[in-house]
């Protein structure tokens, strides 16, 4: 009964919240409204969202986010003081192919969305059977080390959030 | 009190400044339009989270209000730059990237905007 009434919790919990950050202010009205929101929202959306996507551990996750909040500002730095300082007849730019170990959807979304948010990379395509990401380095020393940085350094810790 | 508040509010208004300059920067320098996606999808987030932070710093320390409104906008650029920046660079690579300039996939399938997906075995 209540997997049928609420069938995303996480969902539900989100759009509560983000609705109460839409106002802008606390009160007990507009916690009962976004509830409401919450709960018909995933219900109307149901026949979109098949599977459910679980975390598995909420701690890696917050630990990921923390991870990659560091590495965007890395990665600010990093590319700012490329196009600043580097001059473009050196910029060694090239694809690199990352093959996936992940195998849910969401799983693949968010390493998709992170690789493009760090460290002068871009995922630019999936392979048709969604195993491998093709990658876009803006200037890379060493390709297969970068293959091997998003492997370890994101990709492992997605597995254990999601898989 | 307020001064401190001020000097780190300023700060971050500078810098956020100072990257959504670069990040534009980026745009014209940098010469084809995979390396230009760069410039866009990273100096710019840092620029726009600078200006988010000093804002929300701003209603905190000197209005004295709490907002949640930049967090939400957070929130919505880090989902809609990645998804924006994936089809640009997919049109692009459709209409002016030979396929054979791309690197092999290292699986049964091509690149997906080349390529169709594996047929799943029929059921029943």
């Amino acid at each position: 009964m209540i997997r049928r009434l609420i069938p995303h919790p996480l969902l539900s919990l989100a759009l509560t919240l983000v609705w109460l950050g839409l106002v802008n202010t606390f009160t007990l009205g507009n916690l009962l409204l976004g509830a409401v929101l919450g709960l018909i929202v995933p219900m109307i959306t149901a026949p979109y969202w098949p599977n459910r996507p679980r975390l598995r551990r909420p701690l890696s996750a917050i630990l990921y986010i923390l991870i990659v909040l560091w590495d965007i500002v890395v990665a600010n730095v990093q590319v700012a003081s490329l196009i600043l300082f580097k001059r473009n007849a050196n910029f060694r730019s090239c694809w690199i192919t990352v093959p996936l170990d992940l195998t849910s959807p969401e799983a693949i979304t968010v390493l998709a969305g992170t690789i493009t948010m760090t460290p002068g990379t871009v995922s630019s395509m999936l392979s048709a059977d969604a195993r491998a990401i093709l990658v876009h380095c803006l200037h890379s020393k060493d390709p297969e080390g970068d293959v091997a940085r998003i492997k370890h350094r994101y990709e492992r810790l997605l597995k254990e959030v999601f898989e | 009190m307020t001064d401190i508040a001020e000097i780190v509010i300023a700060v971050f208004i500078v810098l956020a400044g100072f990257f959504g300059l670069v990040g534009s920067f980026g745009l014209i320098k940098l010469r084809d339009t995979m390396q230009r996606l760069h410039a866009p999808t990273k100096a710019t987030t840092l620029g726009i989270g600078s200006a988010l932070i000093a804002s929300m710093l701003y209603f905190l320390l000197v209005k004295g209000s709490l907002s949640f409104h930049e967090l939400l906008i957070t929130l919505f650029l880090f989902l809609t730059a990645p998804l924006t920046a994936h089809f640009i660079a997919k049109t692009y690579m459709l209409r002016n990237t030979d396929r054979k300039d791309l690197p092999e996939t290292q699986s049964r399938c091509g690149w997906s905007a080349y390529d169709d997906p594996p047929v799943p075995p029929k059921s029943g």
